[in-house]
């Protein structure tokens, strides 16, 4: 599945032998599929048989679908050179604004789901607006985005509900298709996890606008003296994330048929994480979406896998700090083996 | 007399309170290389910049085939023929050299809003056209620009500008990091340009490469057009001397001679 949207793999001078090595060296995933075969050997060993059984991985691949709805855009923002914290708010401000208009107002569900996806692609704008104008790093811009969807979150919440949790009855519908288990165990986010991946890995590797993410992260002066438009382009990308993020804020309304204004912070870290270990440069203009899908898998198998084990889980914290940075000395390893790559020199 | 291909009437520019250009007016014909000469700091990137759409004049005019035209942004400059190779930049050093070479500008196969970027051409065009420049060393276009010298980066920019340029080609110092073959190559191209009927503006510091190729020269002195002139109407020294900001540099050769003969052949010491 998402071999089948990864860089193209195929080019002209493959005929000659050898050439597959640098095709490989040069694939921003690289490393990442060694880090995740090194994580999957280690819980395989440590974890035992439960580990491997389906339970095992629909209780990584669950965890690994919600974080990577995220952090797909958010890679994508990563490779265009931005960042955004405010995702970490957004999925309780849209949780909060689906139970509220449904749950406490009784409005129709449909109208919950489009003003709580609305409230994401809104701050998604106001991120990228801000970025444009100001021209204050987005690491700043959208802390404050961050901080200012909390607080109008939990002020409107006491406001309106005079509670900071609200409760919801999701219609039989909305509930199969956002929060219902597959099999009593796997979510149904795993498979909207896939449509992102294949409409992301798209946009990034098929169509035209992957280019200009790329010139866009790689630097923003030259891609927009190259005619691209770089404003739109970030205010885009900026709200793709803030639409994520509400998604998943609405799959978890869904799911515990309730809201609460707090949570939702872990995930700005850990979608940062999984990008980082997919091999995504942290300063932009490189990447993949096969790559951030590795990275989401490796992180999230790190996470459940230590349950399974017979260790502290907090060592799972441990490991996963240690990945970070094995993965971002190997990503550099990677990066130059790929720059320093020349067709001709393997003759 | 026919229409220029760009005309500027009375631009000027400031960044806030920094003037930067006054008053600058100016024709650039189709088939003709006009030699934009100046000191560090004269203004001629930020001229240059006003043409490509990367700045608006903050006042004044902007003609292109006669009409007024405002560019509000560099693509509005490249939808209508302009190609630049700016100064700096303009290369992604983590992008292969298909891509790279089509930034903006992306080959497409399919249709509607299904349209893939066609990486099989972009490879091969952009390989041709750096090959076309000498640097047949680059066979592979999804080798990354990192892994590529100065010189070759500097001329895949130029190769692009010059794929893409199609009625005006504006060239900010592409020489400066180039080998002398690569440099002549450029002047060669340059003149390929002109002959099929392109403008071409052609920014430099060497004396040499402005004299090789130039038909019309405008000298920027802080800002203002300090003079503008056409090929075979000043000498070399003079031409010199306004390139260095109105300063007498031509004779300095000269001086630092009479300086050696009546000091027993010490060289002066530099004043600080
Ligand atoms: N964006 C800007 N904001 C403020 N000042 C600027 C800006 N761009 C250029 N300048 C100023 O305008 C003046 C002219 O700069 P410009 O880059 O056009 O010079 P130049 O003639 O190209 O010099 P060089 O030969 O060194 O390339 C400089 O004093 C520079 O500091
Ligand atoms: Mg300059």
């Amino acid at each position: 599945m998402a071999a089948a949207v990864s860089t193209n793999p195929k080019t002209p001078s493959t005929g000659r032998s050898g050439a597959w090595l640098g095709q490989a060296v040069r694939r921003p995933e690289m490393g990442s599929l060694l880090g995740l075969i090194a994580v999957f050997v280690f819980f395989a060993v440590f974890g035992g048989q439960v580990f491997v059984s389906p339970a095992g991985f629909a209780s990584w691949l669950n965890v690994a679908a919600e974080i990577g709805i995220i952090a797909l855009p958010v890679g994508l923002l990563m490779i265009a050179g931005e960042l955004d914290m405010s995702v970490g708010a957004i999925i309780p401000a849209s949780s909060m604004t689906l139970a509220i208009i449904t749950g406490f107002y009784g409005l129709p569900e449909i109208v919950g789901i489009i003003a709580a996806l609305g409230v994401g692609l809104a701050v998604g704008f106001v991120n990228g607006f801000a970025v444009n104008r100001t021209g204050v790093p987005s690491l700043i811009v959208t802390i404050g985005t961050m901080f200012a969807v909390m607080g109008l979150t939990l002020g409107l919440a006491v406001m309106l509900t005079g509670s900071t949790s609200t409760s919801m009855a999701p219609t039989a519908v909305s509930k199969t298709i956002l929060g219902s288990f597959i099999g009593g165990m796997f979510q149904v986010t795993v498979f909207w996890w896939a449509a992102f991946i294949v409409v992301i890995g798209w946009l990034l590797h098929v169509s035209p606008v992957g280019n200009w993410i790329y010139a866009l992260g790689g630097d923003r002066i030259s891609a927009r003296n190259a005619g691209i438009p770089t404003d739109r382009l970030t205010i885009g990308l900026f709200m793709m994330s803030g639409f994520a993020a509400a998604f998943v804020g609405v799959g978890q309304a869904m799911v515990y048929q309730s809201a609460q204004v707090a949570g939702g912070q872990s995930f700005i870290f850990n979608s940062i994480m999984c990008v980082v270990i997919g091999g995504v440069l942290l300063t932009g203009g490189f990447g993949s979406v096969l790559g951030i899908v590795l990275g989401t898998i490796t992180f999230s198998m790190v996470n459940q896998g230590i349950y399974f084990t017979g260790f502290d889980p907090n060592l799972g914290s441990v490991i996963i700090g240690a990945l970070l940075l094995v993965a971002v000395l190997m990503n550099d390893t990677f990066r130059n083996m790929s720059l320093s790559y020349s067709a001709r020199k393997r003759k | 007399m026919t229409t220029p291909v760009l005309e500027l009437r009375n631009v000027n520019k400031s960044f806030g309170p920094i003037d930067v250009l006054h008053d600058i007016s100016l024709t650039v014909n189709a088939g003709e290389v006009l030699c934009l000469l100046g000191d560090n700091g004269a203004g001629k990137s930020t001229l240059i910049k006003t043409l490509a759409g990367v700045h608006r004049p903050t006042s004044g005019q902007m003609l292109m085939d006669g009409q007024p035209v405002l560019f509000e942004r560099p693509k509005d400059a490249t939808d209508r023929g302009i190609a630049t190779v700016h100064q700096f930049g303009g290369t992604f050093p983590l992008m292969t050299i298909g891509r790279s070479f089509f930034v903006g500008m992306e080959p497409t196969k399919g249709w509607g809003p299904f349209k893939v970027f066609d990486r099989k051409t972009a490879n091969e065009v952009a390989v041709k056209a750096v090959q076309s420049f000498g640097i047949t060393r680059i066979d592979d276009g999804d080798r990354l620009i990192g892994g590529l010298s100065g010189g070759e980066r500097q001329s895949l920019a130029i190769a692009r500008a010059v794929h893409f340029g199609a009625r005006v080609l504006i060239l900010d110092e592409p020489t400066a990091a180039l080998g002398v073959k690569q440099a002549s190559h450029v002047l060669r191209i340059v003149l390929e340009a002109k002959r099929r009927g392109i403008a071409v503006i052609f920014i430099t510091h060497q004396v040499t490469h402005a004299m090789a190729v130039g038909d019309h020269f405008a000298v920027l002195i802080r800002g203002a057009l300090a003079a503008s002139f056409k090929k075979g109407e000043r000498s070399r020294e003079e031409i010199t001397d306004l390139m260095a900001g109105g300063e007498a540099l031509a004779d300095l050769g000269a001086e630092i001679e009479t300086y050696m003969e009546t000091h027993d052949g010490h060289p002066p010491q530099p004043v600080h």
